[in-house]
């Protein structure tokens, strides 16, 4: 029985659209993924040496002091990332296999998952360095075994909480309080949470009450499954109470209304893009890196205008990079509908521009930092518009990945932004307006080079019926393969 | 109205749709049968530009489909779920569709209440979205905003299937109406033959890509076609051994309707 279920993973692996790309796209893939693990290995080999070299006491225990903020953001990043088992249980309801068996088989999913084996990059060359470093080898493999044992403790809690986001909020509010308490040194958490890892580390037996909450959490989330799972129970898809929304004041746009008001019904009623509005209310806030002089590699005047870009162009890329996949669910309906296709676009663009304009204004406030502050948000404003909006449009053609509306997961971080093609199209996203700056910066004073900045995104703009026409063909010409791609729901 | 010409749709090597030859003139009630992987799909998507001819072309009131887009204003269709848009209400989704085709709201409200029974007061004004809509009643929004606007060709592919006996004979009185007293040309596909056969004046049965009957429906016409698939089905009892039917029948399914290119 166990050896079906795992057939069945592996073809659901090896067959999912994202993973049938052509080989270039793999390689990346693959090169991506060898970077992460290169960087968790430099960590766990590296993290030893690094205290050593800054004095801030016995690398083992100064890990065991900060090891409890490590397991949070493990806990807060599994629950906006990690998928649930659950999707694919329905079909296995009804045929003849115990309940146990089939909640057994959806736990141990969890277990493999990245986000548990891809700690041991990090905790195996620590533990391997402490012992060498001459570390007792036994007290620090049953503490290797203890931090294991809570990392897959988390694996169960992000299970537990995953449906209960008072549970989880609850959670980050109580770490965010901690953290801001150890910052401002109002208290100290790490000092009572110390003794315990210390502990974890100097005697074998203390392993036994990570296993034990383990074991707990373990056997209560598999309870918890057993008992939901029913069509009305656990496994049911919450309904909301829907509301007609006239949105009357867009009728006078006529076609392009249409669409504008059907876009706003989307990102307010669908869990994935209202994350992707998120997101770029969020963006608003990167200046304060650059303005704020917090990180120094940002002081340059160059980099205002890479931060001018993302402050005023969060919509831009968290909504615009996904044109056309919002609409992914019912492109069939789009393409056989009374559509021209230019209307289509232009109103993505529209909404584009609309939003980007809204967020320059929302920045206003950075004119605290200084007038040169907001002019760049100004003039990234004005590139973003004039140019960018169509490069995201133009980009989104070539990505080929349904979007499922209803999930919030796997919105951030995921292949469908990574492509090659979309890859290229960053450069004169990002790239040329920091290129224009710098070079009119050599030999005229800064005023000049935001000057040039906003000057080319005027351009860009007035040029806009001609660039449409060329997006129109791109779309048209990749109309059937994404009619077809489109069918594949992950 | 409708021209098929040397049409034909190759996925590899194989073949799953080949017309020499079809015409449907305005006004027609056109019921197309065939079991799975017979093209049918294929056909309507053909129709709708949704994936491209190998050869041939159609056209749709002397437009050919694959190069232009002014079949859109006349032409309306429900092919399944992905006509559909979930988040919106039934509502909204009708005065969409409505907008797009250049109606009025109150056009539009107009059009809906002639549908009061076919709704069965399940649609309208249920606070839900049409993701949460069953299937069937999904099935009536969807077959209902392919009416906005007075469309000239109108494609509904299975409109029988999911839907409760009660609708199942009102959708069969709105299909002939439409074409006897509006001219619409209805394009129809079904499993069920009792309903085509009621449904359209002309039937057209497909099979393995290939048009194998055109038939004027005449009384005779259910007991033609039900001789016709019963032997089709006994076929390959006869000469084929039964194991080889049993693993070919599923990959014709699957060419025709999620085709990999």
């Amino acid at each position: 029985m166990i050896k079906q279920f795992f057939s069945l993973e592996w073809k659901a692996f090896i067959r999912a659209s994202s993973f049938q790309t052509n080989l270039a796209m793999k390689i990346l893939m693959g090169f991506g993924a060898l970077y992460f693990v290169v960087v968790f290995l430099a960590l766990g080999v590296g993290v030893f040496f690094i205290i050593e070299e800054a004095e801030i006491g016995d690398p083992f225990e100064v890990v065991n002091r900060y090891i409890i903020y490590y397991l949070a953001f493990d806990l807060i990043f599994r629950y906006s990332l990690q998928k649930m088992p659950v999707t694919n249980i329905k079909p296995f309801l009804y045929l003849p296999m115990t309940k146990n068996k089939v909640v057994r088989f959806s736990l141990l999913k969890t277990v493999v998952s990245f986000f548990n084996w891809s700690h041991a990059f990090f905790f195996l060359p620590f533990t391997i360095v402490l012992i060498t470093k001459g570390y007792p080898a036994e007290e620090v493999i049953f503490w290797h075994i203890g931090m294991a044992a809570l990392i897959y403790a988390n694996n169960y809690i992000n299970v537990l909480i995953n449906n209960k986001p008072f549970v989880f909020y609850g959670f980050l509010a109580v770490m965010l309080c901690l953290g801001a308490g150890q910052y401002f040194e109002w208290f100290d958490v790490t000092l009572h949470t110390a003794p315990f890892f210390n502990w974890l580390g100097s005697d074998p037996l203390a392993v036994i009450i990570p296993l034990a909450l383990l074991g707990l959490v373990s056997r209560t989330s598999f309870l918890y499954f057993k008992k939901n799972m029913y069509l009305d129970a656990g496994l049911a898809s919450k309904q909301e109470i829907a509301t007609t929304q006239e949105y009357t004041f867009l009728n006078r746009f006529g076609n392009l209304g249409t669409f504008l008001k059907n876009d706003i019904r989307l990102i307010l009623r669908n869990k994935r893009s209202k994350m992707a509005l998120l997101g770029g209310v969020f963006f608003l806030f990167y200046g304060l890196l650059f303005f704020t002089g917090a990180v120094e590699a940002y002081d340059g005047p160059v980099w205002k205008i890479f931060a001018g870009i993302f402050i005023s162009g969060g919509f831009l890329f968290n909504f615009g990079q996904f044109v056309p996949s919002w609409d992914s669910a019912y492109y069939p309906l789009m393409m056989s509908q009374n559509i021209k296709y230019q209307d289509y676009i232009r109103s993505k663009w529209y909404l584009i521009v609309i939003a980007t304009a809204a967020s320059t204004l929302l920045a206003l406030p950075y004119i605290y930092f200084g007038v040169n502050a907001y002019l760049a948000v100004l003039v990234g404003g004005i590139y973003n518009i004039g140019v960018n909006a169509y490069l995201v449009l133009w980009g989104g053609a070539y990505i080929k990945t349904p979007i499922d509306l209803a999930s919030g997961k796997k919105a951030f971080g995921d292949k469908q932004s990574f492509n090659a093609k979309t890859l290229l199209l960053t450069i004169p996203k990002l790239l040329l307006p920091l290129a224009i700056f710098w070079m009119i910066s050599i030999f005229a004073p800064d005023e000049w080079a935001f000057a040039g900045v906003a000057f080319t995104g005027i351009l860009g703009y007035l040029f806009r019926d001609k660039v449409f026409n060329i997006i129109e063909k791109v779309y048209k010409s990749e109309k059937y393969k994404t009619l077809e791609a489109y069918k594949q729901t992950s | 109205m409708i021209k098929v010409s040397q049409l034909s749709k190759k996925y590899a090597d194989q073949t799953v749709l080949n017309l020499e030859h079809l015409e449907i003139p305005k006004g027609q009630s056109f019921g197309l049968v065939g079991n799975n992987g017979a093209g049918k799909t294929t056909f309507f998507s053909l129709l709708l530009d949704l994936i491209q001819p190998t050869t041939g072309y159609i056209s749709s009131n002397d437009v050919v489909i694959k190069d232009s887009e002014d079949w859109k204003p006349f032409t309306a269709a429900f092919i399944d779920e992905t006509f559909l848009i979930g988040y919106l209400t039934p509502e909204e989704y009708f005065y969409f569709i409505g907008e797009l085709r250049g109606q009025s709201k109150a056009d539009v409200t107009a059009l809906l209440n002639g549908f009061e029974d076919f709704f069965h007061g399940e649609i309208l004004e249920q606070k839900k979205y049409l993701r949460d809509l069953s299937k069937g009643n999904q099935k009536k929004v969807g077959i209902v905003a392919t009416f906005i606007g007075n469309p000239e060709v109108v494609i509904l592919d299975e409109p029988f299937a999911n839907l409760d006996p009660t609708t199942q004979i009102r959708l069969k009185g709105i299909i002939k109406d439409l074409a006897s007293k509006s001219g619409v040309t209805v394009l129809v596909s079904s499993h069920d033959l009792m309903h085509v056969t009621d449904v359209c004046e002309r039937i057209v049965v497909l099979e393995k890509g290939q048009l194998v009957k055109d038939i004027k429906t005449a009384p005779a016409t259910l007991k033609e076609l039900e001789a016709y698939f019963a032997g089709t089905a006994e076929k390959p009892v006869i000469s084929e051994s039964s194991a080889s039917e049993v693993s070919g029948e599923p990959n014709t399914t699957l060419e025709s309707e999620t085709p990999t290119s």
